[in-house]
């Protein structure tokens, strides 16, 4: 039985989560023998070096109106190609368009889905709730198996099974099907590091008591090259901007090291930065859940430990 | 415009999760309950658009009997009236979520011209019941969306992409599930707390359809037992934080 796996790419360069997506459907034990080479799904053009990562057959669905982005139009060529291959299961990235594109094909078939899954064996799946605070094992009752895979749960490794095949399809679109499509683009003004992209961020909680009491956040991250964040709290607040909270509804962040000052540590915002490498906790309260996460401690009031690190930086560097 | 805002009761969970004795379900006893973040957008959204536009907001949720509670916080905000379909407390999976959300609105009869989810739930994060009620009723539908208008029948939905945003024009009716960042949410004036008491809740128990994404158990994941090393107290911590941001390589 065949295992298909949706690939995002852009311009031809397949996603990161694609590939851990990838990594995950070959491992998956199809009768009890994984291993066999995996078909490929893309639309307007065959992704790159997916023959380095087993995948024998790249289905290629080509459309003139895979111009902009449609995501019933996506999910046609996957229904479609579900419909010829027949496979025991579909895979595709846990990624906001991965999610999307499933649970159209989902609702084009009314077959369940399992979205965000970091392990699968036949019909039974291991999916995330929570953003990642808790998981839960359930089983898929459905011939086929929808799933998408959360991003960074697997590490993408190589298999090189050779030059992929690649069989090229026009699907037959429904006008449905493109009615819902990107048709404009609004540009965003870049100004600074970014959230999500920032190797340093300093956030605040509640204990920074008022959109002022940022300043010293601020001073930090500047002096560091980092990045602000906050929790959801302070964006409720009207303290901070939506675009710097981290969090399970907010920016999911992957800095060295996070600097998290005057936060309890609430799944709602822990979720945001499970992909720290390091985390370096303020907070006055000694029993706060965040020191439970967190790699670094220090008990205090950040309105005079993050100060205390500034000065302690410009000493450290002047010197 | 006649707009409809779907919307789950879902537990305040705090820092630590626990578990039921069964794994069922996470132990709520000492908790308090709210809606999903999204969701809190999406009924600010709709009420914001019921003042620009006229006509009304209502408020659908599929729950058990305390689910009412959130009805009311949202119709204290600005929801006219609320539809209830009372489960006996058992999440259901999206499909049949959807099914009965879908039936409920072709029960309810009103020409609904938007209808809004969040994108995902803050606590099983199926991401799809938005998806197939909008199948099930064959209108289309944009996920993931931070920004809204509503003009000439017409209504533009901007999401967040690489840096930018993309736009969708879609025509009304249609489905939109959006995300926290929309708008920031009014909190509920006691004066509406008072209106919503007296708000009509149209009450009704639903047929449940088979559970084709069936929950096992839930677990805790592992390595929530970190304790972070405590580097001192007060402003006098400052030169090991320095001393640890030197060992990464940060400074």
């Amino acid at each position: 039985m065949a295992v298909l796996v949706v690939i995002e790419h852009v311009d031809g360069e397949p996603t990161e989560p694609s590939l851990q997506a990838l990594t995950f459907a070959r491992g998956y034990a199809v009768d009890g023998a994984p291993g066999e080479p995996v078909h490929a799904l893309a639309v307007g053009l065959a992704p790159r070096g997916l023959g380095e990562l087993g995948v024998g057959t790249v289905h290629l669905a080509e459309h003139d109106a895979f111009g902009s982005y449609a995501p019933a139009a996506v999910a046609r060529s996957v229904v479609e190609t579900i419909q010829r291959l027949a496979p025991s299961v579909v895979v595709a990235a846990g990624s906001e368009l991965g999610n999307e594109v499933m649970a159209h094909v989902a609702a084009m078939l009314d077959l369940p889905l399992a979205a965000n899954c970091i392990s699968a064996s036949g019909d039974e799946v291991t999916r995330i709730r929570w953003g990642g605070s808790l998981l839960e094992e359930a089983t898929v009752h459905s011939d086929v198996v929808l799933l998408t895979v959360q991003p960074h749960a697997v590490a993408i490794e190589k298999a090189p099974v050779g030059e992929p095949a690649v069989e090229r399809f026009t699907p037959d679109l429904l006008p449905a099907d493109l009615a819902v499509r990107v048709t404009d683009r609004v540009e965003a003004a870049a100004d600074g590091v970014s959230l999500a992209d920032a190797k340093i961020v300093v956030s605040a909680g509640r204990g920074a008591g008022s959109a002022e009491g940022f300043g010293i956040i601020e001073e930090l991250a500047a002096l560091l090259g980092g990045a602000v964040g906050c929790s959801r709290a302070v964006t409720m607040s009207g303290w901070r901007p939506h675009t710097d909270q981290v969090g399970q509804t907010g920016t999911k962040i992957a800095p060295e090291i996070y600097i998290a000052s005057g936060i309890s540590g609430a799944t709602q915002h822990m979720a945001g930065c499970k992909g720290a490498k390091k985390i370096l906790a303020i907070n006055t309260d000694p029993d706060a859940p965040i020191f439970a996460s967190a790699d670094y401690g220090v008990i205090g009031d950040l309105r005079e430990v993050v100060p205390a690190i500034s000065a302690e930086i410009r000493r450290v560097k002047g010197a | 415009m006649n707009i409809l805002t779907c919307v789950k009761r879902v537990p305040m969970t705090g820092g630590t999760i626990v578990l039921t004795a069964d794994e069922q379900a996470i132990e709520t006893r000492h908790l308090g309950f709210t809606i999903s973040p999204h969701e809190e957008c999406g009924i600010e959204e709709a009420v914001r658009l019921v003042e620009a536009h006229g006509g009304e907001s209502v408020v659908l949720t599929l729950g058990p009997a305390e689910a009412e509670e959130q009805l009311r916080d949202c119709m204290a905000i600005g929801a006219a009236r609320a539809i209830h379909l009372v489960t006996d407390g058992e999440e259901w999976d999206p499909q049949a979520t959807a099914a009965a959300i879908a039936a409920a609105i072709h029960a309810d009869g009103t020409a609904f011209d938007l209808i809004l989810f969040g994108n995902e739930s803050a606590d099983a994060g199926n991401y799809q019941v938005a998806i197939r009620v909008a199948y099930a009723l064959g209108l289309p539908v944009v996920s993931g969306i931070k920004g809204i208008s509503v003009a000439d029948g017409q209504v533009r939905c901007e999401r967040e992409s690489n840096g930018g945003r993309d736009v969708y024009e879609v025509p009304l009716p249609a489905v939109v599930s959006v995300l926290e960042g929309l708008n920031l949410p009014r909190y509920p004036s006691v004066p509406g707390r008072m209106r919503a008491k007296s708000k009509p809740v149209a009450a009704s128990t639903p047929p449940r359809r088979e559970s084709r994404l069936a929950r096992r158990r839930l677990v805790v994941p592992a390595g929530q037992g970190k304790q972070a090393e405590i580097l001192g107290h007060g402003p006098d911590a400052a030169p090991r934080v320095v001393e640890i941001l030197q060992q990464i390589g940060l400074l």
